[in-house]
């Protein structure tokens, strides 16, 4: 009984936050081979996503912004990851799920290639980010140019030493603008977008540490949205948050969904219903369940996803 | 049960160790405030017989000639000078060590190179006044021909070298101490090694780096040996590197070898000029104290 109000609760949370409503049989999990042209951008871009057969929906679904195939990941000899293959949706929230230790945010600090900050790590496999279907994991691929296209948030907020202006400021000075006057446009634009700018506008000189840990999340996500990123990554964005910070962030993730592919790791499973459009769940390195965050919250396929979900996981 | 002799034994012991605790305590503090009585007292004497205008505008100091002048600005302006050229070659050198050794040595190469540099600190100073001495004055004056054998360009320059390991030492436990996660989101923006270095481990270990720069200028200021070899003992009011002149405490290593009478005017000075040592001291130490509190980062 107990299980079936939490499912309940957590259908109705679905319902009132995603635009995809569907509860459809699972077949397989691939990337579609057609790599069609989509209308409106009339640029290239990934194959749609395919995990349902059959497709009877009116809206289309979303291209493919990252492919990950057969990724593995070692810490020295130690393989943390094993053979993933999922898709990114294009300008949607996937979220990851998944016990501590299973190698979620392993899996996510591979995108920005993070792990090339250690010694003895090695990926194989490939993600490979459209449109120019370039392989963030390859081995001839520089990690610095990787990390200029995929933004990252980290668990906990880490503003640099400076004023807040300059924060914002940080990426667009790496990427060599000078102009006082872009940076300016650029940096309210980005603070707007991370809904902090009301907040900061009359302080933007003053010191980014003495902001509360919500705002400065936020200022994480405007330092990072300023480079107009492809990816977003979130680390477990809210974990060191209150429940109201913590709302304002997930209600901004939301709106983010319009802008820029959001991929998030997150502990709290309110909390990836409530804001991913897709969810994977991941187990002792390896990817369980791929699906739409509304199959996989209200139907999951597998036994180990549900246990985790409905929380009769060990 | 305790009886009550035991419990009142155990109660007197911790009573004679507690005072015996405070008694080691009191002997910095009192050591402190002797000195400063000593100073104040001994100099109170020098003052009767010379005026603060004359001690602090005269420009000459010759307290031991028969034309005595008592003016503390030429072993003041030998003092700055001196420690202006050390701090030129202990900043720069002693930072750009610590960038490398925090940010881009491996471990290896840190843990050995670290216990080296500071064994540069076990260095006699005496060793170093020799040094600056016989090799470096001579190097110089391949460059400046003009240079005189005892000069402050000399000494400063070593002085520097010797502080290099404090400042280095210092500033890399002040870089290192910046939490990874700040590093992580310098690089997630796509920041380089010197960038992330420069931009924002540097300006997040400011306080640490304050301190050990405000730690090298207190070493550079009462630096002794170095400066009665190399500089020449002639009070000379001058803030250019390349003359030879004394600072203070040459003055009063000099002095202090001489055979004055106790309770001379000359042998007082000593204590004058020690007061005005202390206080040059104490306004770094004061400047240096509210750097690091102003730039404390709260992380």
């Amino acid at each position: 009984m107990l299980r079936l109000r939490a499912w309940h609760e957590v259908l109705d949370t679905i319902m009132a936050t995603t635009l995809t409503p569907s509860s459809r049989p699972v077949q397989e999990t691939s990337l579609q081979d057609t790599n069609e042209q989509s209308p409106a951008a009339g640029q290239a871009t990934g194959p749609r996503i395919s995990i349902t057969v059959d497709d009877t929906r009116k809206v289309k679904p979303p291209h493919v912004k990252a492919a990950v195939e057969n990724l593995n990941f070692y810490y020295g000899e130690h393989r943390a990851l094993k053979n993933l293959t999922i898709p990114i949706a294009d300008k949607q929230v996937t979220a990851l799920i998944g016990p501590s230790g299973c190698g979620k945010s392993t899996f996510l600090r591979c995108f920005n290639r993070m792990h090339d900050l250690q010694p003895n790590t090695r990926y194989e496999g490939s993600i490979t980010l459209y449109p120019d279907k370039l392989n963030l994991v390859g081995p001839g691929v520089d990690p610095i140019e990787v990390r200029m296209r995929i933004g990252m948030v980290f668990q906990k907020p880490n503003p640099f030493p400076k004023s807040i202006f300059e924060n914002v400021a940080y990426g667009l000075r790496l990427r060599g603008v000078r102009s006082r006057a872009t940076l300016a446009e650029e940096v309210e634009k980005a603070l707007r977008g991370a809904a902090l700018w009301d907040e900061v506008k009359d302080r933007l000189d003053d010191s980014a540490l003495a902001l509360s840990g919500g705002q400065m999340q936020r200022l994480c996500i405007a330092r990072a949205l300023a480079t107009t990123p492809e990816i977003l990554l979130f680390d477990e964005p809210t974990s060191a948050l209150d429940p109201i910070a913590t709302a304002k962030i997930e209600e901004l993730i939301s709106t983010l969904r319009d802008r820029v592919t959001v991929l998030i790791v997150t502990h709290n499973m309110q909390q990836a219903a409530r804001v991913s459009d897709y969810t994977a769940f991941m187990y002792l390195g390896e990817i369980i369940e791929f699906d739409e965050a509304a199959k996989i919250f209200t139907n999951p396929s597998k036994k180990a996803t549900e246990d985790y979900i409905t929380g009769r996981y060990g | 049960m305790i009886s009550r002799s035991a419990l009142r034994y155990r109660k007197l012991r911790d009573r004679v160790v507690e005072s015996f605790l405070l008694l080691a305590g009191l002997v910095a503090v009192f050591t402190t405030i002797a000195i400063v009585a000593i100073l104040l007292i001994e100099s109170s004497a020098f003052f009767e017989h010379v005026s603060l205008v004359e001690f602090f505008t005269d420009t000459m100091w010759t307290p031991l000639f028969a034309d005595a002048h008592y003016g503390i600005l030429p072993l003041v302006a030998g003092t700055l000078t001196t420690t202006l050229v050390a701090l030129a070659v202990a900043v720069p050198l002693g930072t750009t060590i610590a960038i490398y050794l925090s940010e881009f040595a491996p471990t290896q190469v840190r843990e050995t190179v670290k216990p080296i540099l500071e064994l540069l600190g076990a260095v006699p100073t005496v060793v170093y006044g020799y040094f600056a001495l016989t090799m470096v004055t001579p190097v110089l004056q391949k460059l400046i021909p003009e240079l005189p054998g005892f000069n402050m360009l000399s000494a400063g320059l070593v002085i520097g070298l010797m502080i290099v390991p404090y400042v280095s030492s210092l500033s890399e436990d002040a870089m290192r101490a910046v939490p990874r996660y700040m590093r992580e989101g310098s690089y997630a923006m796509g920041a380089t090694r010197l960038q992330t270095a420069l931009r924002v481990v540097v300006p997040g270990a400011f306080s640490g780096l304050a301190a050990a720069f405000i730690l090298g200028i207190s070493r550079a200021v009462g630096e002794t040996m170095v400066v009665a070899i190399a500089a020449g003992m002639q009070p000379n009011f001058t803030f250019d590197p390349r003359e030879p002149a004394a600072t203070i405490t040459a003055y009063i290593v000099q002095v202090s070898l001489g055979d004055l009478p106790h309770g001379s005017i000359g042998y007082q000075s000593i204590f004058a000029a020690g007061l005005v040592l202390m206080a040059i001291t104490l306004v770094f130490n004061v400047i240096g104290f509210s750097l690091t509190r102003r730039f404390r980062e709260a992380y």
